[in-house]
């Protein structure tokens, strides 16, 4: 199996997220932003940095490099997107994923370490976790603060596609255990197929117990384990339902 | 003869060279005599202001090399040492460490954002100049009392300034030091240092090797920022300097940054390319004499050729710009092609300036026309070199010889409240404000994050750990420069070892006041002989560093400040071991011997507002074993933590060692009974060197002390690791202190954020 790992000028997490695909038993594929093919490849990764240096807003410029095209064609037909940090932000302006990342509460770069609680475990990016499990896994970024307008917002809610919601060590999430200011202490959400998958936190940074933490293995594992099993019928279907997002 | 060949002359415009013009350039008389001996004539305008920023202190290091020169610089696994980008050692497993520190203090003192951003700009290019990879960066600030408005908004942007550019470019920050005090009211220190990695065959140097390679000027475009900045910074600031000296400070691009870096080691490992080196302090003057200088060959090149980005500029302007974000490269003759392909992919311009010569001189065309040509070796290599005397201020003296011992006695709640009191002052309290604003995560190989003893991190796809940690406190090494610089030498290394890593080589930044003045000179002498004693004792040499002096403003002094860099290793990460108490029940040991030395501590500072006394002495066959010790004690598996005492003494230690790093559950508990026939605040608040506290499981304490014992290190049970969320308890001498973790927490975590969470 090959996922493709993007690096747009100005990533810097793309070695980790190659380094955490190899650790789940997949090969990774190193993408240059302006090809203008996913060369076959299984499943995409728009891994963290600063895409062309977070210029405007972040992912503001990187939405119209080339390799943007064909991600945007296969995430709509229903293959498996995940974006780390920076490459939530980017799939966020590519419309790939509804909200914006505003700057954070503090209005400061925060990093450290962050609790999650798993919200579902039937999806394709946390079949390997148990449903309110709480994870660990550290966080490092200026523009994490998620927001939606009210009615995406109850959307995301309503139809189970916020996956990770920043918590406190018992799994409780609560304002004290935000640490950006993200509505509904929002961590990480799916498009409406649940092909598409964006968040802050860094699980390519907790892949192995002497880095603190080895919580963010189990998602690439899922999404390894995802492309395997992935059916045409259960393709068609999340096409079916990106597109139906879209003419929304 | 055509034109092109012929001796450079004036141009049009150009000043008549007076002695006030050259005095403008920082040049003595005697100097400017040599220099027309050099030249065989007088030089132009252009040749001058190549020659003031060459020989400036900052290129020339023309006040400091000769001292320098004393410095063990040699050991089996020393690759590259002083003299390059970056020094280099052997780290095992066919890799090589690149490592170097340097100081921005003079951008920071006028603009704290830009001035601590470029700063690790330039830090990180002397070391992927070399072909490394930077994989962490930790830095040393020093600044005034935190209560100062001014002292806030420097801290606050140059916190910002740091973390924006390394957070930009994907470096992960694994340490430093920031300390808090008077001496630094006006003059902050701030010093950047990177480590990378590469393959040991992959090591190259800032060369022009062969005649007719090709000179490209790659990256951001050159303006008029930053001319002379070299030659600002080997001067000191006097009040309304701030506006004034704006146009000397650099604006920083990390994005750009970030594209070089990939580019650089590309080009690196493409082959197509001889050489490379940052356009740093005094920009493409230093570059290119400095590359011709090595190879021993000459340079050409033509600065209507180069990119500008500002309309009209002069050859003098163009030589000396400090413009950020650009290299010179030597591309291998019909190569061209190949390295420009590279710097496209990631976006960058390159532009064919000149070539490699075999004329020996730094020579240079403006549209073909000859504006400057020096002797290269001369330029690079015949700055005098001055050692005059130096004489310790009586002032100095008087305050070492104060009797401080009337500080010693406190009692009852006093002693409680002063404990308290020394971990809440900033200088000790937790640094998390500001580690939490740089990313230490980024390259997932962090082990040992801020926070603890040193930070560490793991070599990806192996178990070799690199540990590093920057130490200097200034007060002691004011009151005396040489123990106070050994005793930067061995904090450094008690920090690597106390990871379980072993002290393997340092580099330095020294930061000083005007080398003019008599005292200066004697803080310097003292201080780079007291890194000499204690490099050679632990077996660290020293593979580079920078000397900044001039850090005054109207005429008043910083502390001496020689900050040390110290790396070393540990061959399996699974071995490394962390500051705080781990387990309840667990045997709390000192290593070494307590001697409540209060001279210039942080209690005799923050509470009785005093810089006085004896320093704590160093004694360093004591602090060789103990760093011996300490990775052997971590291979066998046996300490729970360890944790050396520095600022703040056995108070300071004790509270970090309960409550641990921030956000990683609950802090335990301590009981400790102290027997020392010492008074009581120097006891707990001496900053006697030689001291690290371990914790062991009850089955380890004895294969503990066995091992100190046979390394010669004292070893003393002094307690045992209480329960979670309890207190620290102490009891001394008919004393005995309480102190509640959560209130000792929000001492400790508290201090900065009270102090700085209205900054922006």
């Amino acid at each position: 199996m090959r996922i493709a790992v993007i690096t747009f000028p100005g990533s810097n997490c793309d070695q980790d997220c190659h380094r955490s695909v190899e650790a789940a038993g997949a090969t990774a594929v190193p993408v240059w932003h302006r090809e203008i093919s996913l060369g076959g490849t299984d499943a995409v990764i728009v891994p963290g940095g600063f895409a062309h240096g977070d210029y405007l807003r972040p992912g503001a410029i990187a939405r119209f490099s080339p390799i943007m095209t064909p991600v945007v064609e296969f995430a709509r037909a229903g293959r498996l997107v995940v974006g780390i940090c920076n490459g939530f932000q980017i799939l966020c302006e590519a419309g790939l994923l509804p909200g914006a990342l505003l700057r954070n509460r503090s209005l400061r770069f925060q990093s450290h370490d962050c609790a999650l609680r798993v919200e579902r475990s039937d999806t394709p990016f946390t079949s390997r976790y148990r449903e309110g499990q709480v994870i660990r896994m550290p966080l490092a970024h200026a523009d994490g603060n998620y927001y939606a307008d009210r009615g995406a917002l109850e959307e995301l809610e309503s139809e189970g596609r916020v996956l990770f919601r920043y918590s406190d060590a018992e799994g409780e999430s609560t304002e004290e255990a935000n640490p950006n200011g993200s509505l509904n202490r929002i961590a990480g959400i799916v498009n409406e197929g649940g092909n598409v998958l964006g968040l802050m936190p860094h699980p390519d940074r907790a892949i192995d117990l002497a880095l603190g933490s080895q919580d963010g293995l189990p998602l690439f594992e899922s999404l390894v384990d995802s492309v395997h099993q992935r059916t045409p019928a259960q393709m068609a279907a999340a096409e079916g339902r990106a597109l139906a997002g879209t003419a929304r | 003869m055509s034109r092109a060949n012929g001796a450079p002359r004036p141009r049009p415009g150009d000043p008549p060279i007076t002695p006030e013009l050259v005095e403008d350039h920082g040049l003595s008389p005697s100097e400017y005599e040599l220099i027309v001996e050099i030249m065989g004539r007088e030089p132009t305008f252009t040749e001058l202001g190549v020659f003031s920023a060459m020989w400036s202190e900052h290129c020339g290091y023309k006040n400091s090399k000769r001292l320098l020169r004393l410095l063990p610089t040699t050991a089996p696994w020393v690759i590259q040492g002083p003299g390059e980008n970056a020094g280099v050692i052997d780290i095992g497993g066919g890799w090589a460490l690149a490592f170097k520190m340097e100081s921005h203090n003079h951008p920071s003192a006028v603009e704290p954002y830009q001035g601590a951003a470029t700063g690790v700009g330039g830090i990180l290019r002397d070391v992927f100049t070399m072909g490394a990879r930077p994989v962490a960066t930790l830095n040393s600030l020093h600044f005034g009392d935190l209560e100062g408005a001014r002292v806030r908004y420097l801290l606050a942007g140059v916190v910002r300034g740091v973390g924006d550019y390394g957070n930009c470019v994907g470096i992960p920050s694994m340490g430093g030091e920031v300390h808090f005090d008077r001496g630094y009211e006006e003059n902050p220190i701030v010093n950047a240092m990177c480590l990378g990695i590469m393959r040991c065959d992959e090591l190259i140097r800032g060369t022009a090797e062969g005649v007719g390679n090709t000179l490209m000027a790659v990256g951001a475009r050159t303006g008029r920022d930053g001319i002379h900045g070299a030659t600002f910074a080997s001067e000191e600031l006097s009040e309304g300097d701030d506006e004034a000296s704006r146009p000397q400070v650099q604006v920083g691009d990390p994005y750009t940054e970030k594209l070089l870096l990939e580019a650089s080691l590309e080009l690196i490992a493409s082959g197509e390319i001889v050489g490379i080196q940052d356009m740093g302090a005094a920009g493409l003057t230093s570059s290119g004499a400095e590359m011709a200088g090595r190879s021993g060959t000459g340079v050409e090149m033509d600065v209507a050729r180069v990119p500008v980005r500002a309309e009209a500029m002069t050859p003098y302007e163009i030589l000396l710009s400090e413009s950020q974000e650009r290299m010179l490269v030597v591309a291998r003759a019909g190569r061209e092609e190949a390295a420009c392909q590279i710097l496209e992919k990631w976006e960058l311009e390159a532009a064919t300036i000149g070539q490699v010569t075999d004329r020996g001189t730094f020579r240079v065309l403006e549209d073909g026309v000859p504006v400057a040509e020096i002797p290269a070796l001369p330029l690079t290599e015949g700055c005098p070199a001055y050692e005059r005397p130096g004489e310790e201020s009586g002032e100095v003296r008087a305050l070492r010889a104060q009797d401080i011992s009337r500080y010693g006695e406190l009692s009852g709640d006093d002693l409680r409240v002063a404990f308290l009191e020394v971990v809440g002052t900033p200088a000790v309290a937790s640094k998390q404000w500001i580690y939490e604003q740089y990313d230490t995560t980024v390259r997932a190989s962090s082990i040992e994050r801020p926070g603890g003893s040193a930070g560490l991190i793991r070599i990806p796809g192996t178990d070799l750990g690199v540990a590093a940690s920057t130490d200097c406190n200034g007060r002691h090494c004011y009151l005396d420069p040489r123990s106070g610089a050994a005793g930067a030498v061995v904090e450094a290394a008690r920090n690597v070892a106390c990871t379980g890593a072993t002290p393997l080589a340092i580099t330095n930044c020294l930061n000083f006041g005007s080398p003019l003045k008599a005292e200066i000179r004697h803080q310097f002498r003292e201080a780079v002989l007291g890194i000499r004693d204690a490099c050679a004792h632990l077996e660290t040499p020293v593979t580079g560093g920078n000397v900044s002096f001039y850090n005054e403003t109207d005429g008043k002094a910083v502390y001496p400040t020689p900050v040390i860099g110290m790396v070393g290793t540990i061959a399996d990460v699974a071995n490394v071991v962390g500051h705080s108490f781990r387990r309840p029940g667990d045997a709390i040991l000192l290593l070494g011997h307590n001697r409540g030395e209060l001279g210039g501590s942080e209690y005799l500072y923050a509470l009785h507002g005093v810089v006085a006394g004896e320093p704590p002495r160093v004694d360093l066959e004591a602090e060789r074993a103990l760093t011996r010790c300490l990775p052997a004690m971590a291979a066998r598996g046996v300490l729970g933590s360890a944790h050396d005492v520095a600022t703040g003494g056995l108070a300071a230690t004790l509270a970090e060692c309960c409550l641990g790093r921030p956000r990683t559950g609950w802090p335990v508990g301590a009981s400790l009974h102290l027997h020392d026939a010492l008074p009581p605040a120097a006891l707990l608040f001496g900053e006697d060197h030689g001291r690290v506290i371990v914790s062991a499981s009850p089955a380890d304490e004895a294969e503990v002390r066995e091992i100190a014992a046979r390394h010669g290190v004292p070893c003393t049970p002094i307690g045992t690791v209480g329960e979670e969320r309890s207190s620290l308890r102490i009891h001394l001498r008919g004393e005995s202190l309480e102190l509640p973790l959560d209130l000792l927490a929000d001492r400790y975590f508290g201090a900065i954020p009270r102090a700085m969470d209205d900054e922006p």
